[in-house]
């Protein structure tokens, strides 16, 4: 299972944030490593696209696209840094 | 109403495997690879299949046990809720009534759990009467890893997001409880037939 | 779209003329989203191949052979067609010049194409900042902008097979290679890698062995969607 990475799905956090993420840190509720947005390890292949921390491999977000709505469950993260 | 793409077709079956499809799917060839998180590696020696939660005694089968069970084959078409449909795949695994002729229950729904934290609901008597598998090989060849080897849940007639790979056991409830994909809007059941891809359809 | 390029037997460079186009910045991708008569729809990423200062915003597109929007773009596409575009998107890949330097790109395959819109505007604003380019392909055929390349410093190395006139390296990236052609740790130069993931791991993980930064090295994965 080859795993890409945020800029993945750069647009669609767009979607939903209206902000591009991808520069901006978030940390992992799991494991307390931040890293940007854009170096979550993605899965993109599913019925939703799952970012897991590259530090532990826990869930980060969970992005799903269903009937054109995309919704996004960030529980798996703790403080978001905007980008500088 | 977005601009249509002059000339885009997308993927299309040919009609004659269309009729042999659900609704809203098309016929590949390749067998996709899609995954909640990366493959995860048990080793043989340290594997379990359990049965827990509402039953008289929970069980559990070591790799070896489970493969001295009397095992079937099945070759049937596989739908996903991504769009895609296989058909006369061949597998072999263990029907889960053999399995759960080893336990009591009054319980009416199944949670199934995985390696890596995939979860995945059913209610039981869809995993009975000759409906489910735990299935070990794909093909001929042991399954591979990263199509849910050493051995996952088989349950053809729903979308396959529920034949949850890298499964280790089920518990039995006597309360539904929505699994991954469940709980992120995608349909509790899951009847292709129906198009009951998430929830309220 | 205005024209296409074929860069190589498989991979095309489309030109498109975007309306209302608010600029991009060097790195930046773009979504496309293709629409059927009956609705059905299907949607890529492609980095943008072009500078911010160019003319016409360019997307270079590798037709995979069980691909769905690859073949659509690269064979069905003609001028005047319309494509509906989402962006630019991605504020972490992108390099400017307020970013520094020096600067290292390392491209596998088709992850070349974002480094070249870098390149294309490092040249148009006439950066004195040291830039270099890796670039790791499989075979001669397979390189793209061969020629513009070719004008700046750009290190090619052909992996799988090589014309007979070849000169230049062969062969993976790998710890020794970087080791002679990146800059030193010590100069902390900042890096851009691009291409598959297994590429992208395997350089960025040299790239710390030897010392350098983490967080002077960005990431862009590419792969099937």
């Amino acid at each position: 299972m080859i795993a890409l990475d945020g800029n993945a799905i750069a647009g669609d956090l767009i979607e939903v944030f209206g902000v591009d993420l991808t520069a901006a840190t978030c940390m992992c509720a799991s494991c307390g490593t931040s890293g940007f947005f854009a170096e979550a390890v993605v899965y993109m292949r599913g019925p939703g696209r799952v970012a897991r921390c590259r530090a532990c491999g826990e869930l980060l977000f969970v992005l799903v696209t269903i009937r054109n709505i995309t919704c996004v469950d960030l529980r798996g993260v703790v403080g978001l840094q905007p980008s500088t | 109403m977005p601009p249509i793409s002059r000339g885009f077709q997308g993927r299309r079956s040919d009609s004659a495997e269309a009729v042999r499809v659900p609704p809203g799917q098309y016929v590949t060839r390749d067998f996709p690879v899609l995954s909640a998180g990366p493959t995860p590696h048990q080793p043989i020696e340290s594997w379990s299949f359990e049965i827990r939660g509402e039953v008289d005694e929970p069980r559990s089968w070591t790799w070896e046990q489970f493969t001295a069970l009397p095992s079937e084959g099945i070759k049937v078409d596989i739908h996903c809720v991504t769009k895609w449909s296989k058909l006369d795949t061949s597998w072999a695994g263990v029907s889960l009534d053999t399995l759960l002729d080893t336990v009591d229950t009054s319980a009416e729904y199944v949670l199934a759990f995985c390696d890596g934290g995939y979860t995945t609901n059913l209610p039981l008597d869809d995993v009975c009467d000759g409906k489910a598998w735990i299935v070990y090989e794909y093909e001929d060849e042991p399954l591979d890893p990263e199509h849910g080897g050493p051995a996952r849940l088989f349950v053809p007639h729903l979308y396959f997001w529920k034949s949850a790979k890298w499964v280790r056991g089920i518990e039995l409830r006597q309360d539904d409880q929505p699994g991954f994909w469940e709980g992120y809007g995608y349909h509790n059941y899951g009847d292709p037939w129906k198009e009951q891809r998430y929830a309220g359809d | 779209m205005v024209e296409d390029v074929a860069e190589t037997a498989r991979t095309t460079s489309i030109a498109l003329d975007a309306v209302d186009w608010p600029g991009h910045l060097a790195g930046q991708h773009v979504d496309v989203r293709l629409t059927a008569e009956d609705g059905y729809q299907a949607q890529r990423s492609y980095s943008i191949a072009s500078a911010p200062e160019d003319e016409h915003l360019v997307i270079t597109v590798q037709r995979l052979d069980d691909g769905e929007v690859s073949p659509y773009l690269t064979e069905t596409l003609v001028p005047g067609d319309e494509l509906e575009l989402r962006g630019p998107i991605g504020g972490y890949f992108v390099w400017r010049e307020a970013l520094g330097g020096p600067l290292l790109l390392v491209a596998g395959g088709a992850g070349v194409v974002p480094l070249r819109a870098i390149l294309r505007h490092h040249r148009a604003v006439a950066s004195e900042i040291p830039v270099r380019l890796l670039y790791s392909a499989r075979t001669g055929a397979d390189l793209i902008y061969r020629a513009e390349l070719d004008g700046h410093d750009t290190i090619i190395t052909l992996t799988d097979e090589q014309p007979p006139e070849w000169d230049g390296r062969t062969g993976r990236i790998d710890s020794a290679f970087l080791a002679e052609t990146a800059w030193p740790a010590a100069e902390r130069p900042l890096v851009y890698i691009c291409g598959p993931t297994g590429f992208v791991e395997a350089i960025a993980d040299a790239l710390v062995t030897l010392g350098h930064d983490p967080s002077r090295i960005r990431t862009e994965r590419f792969g099937p969607t």
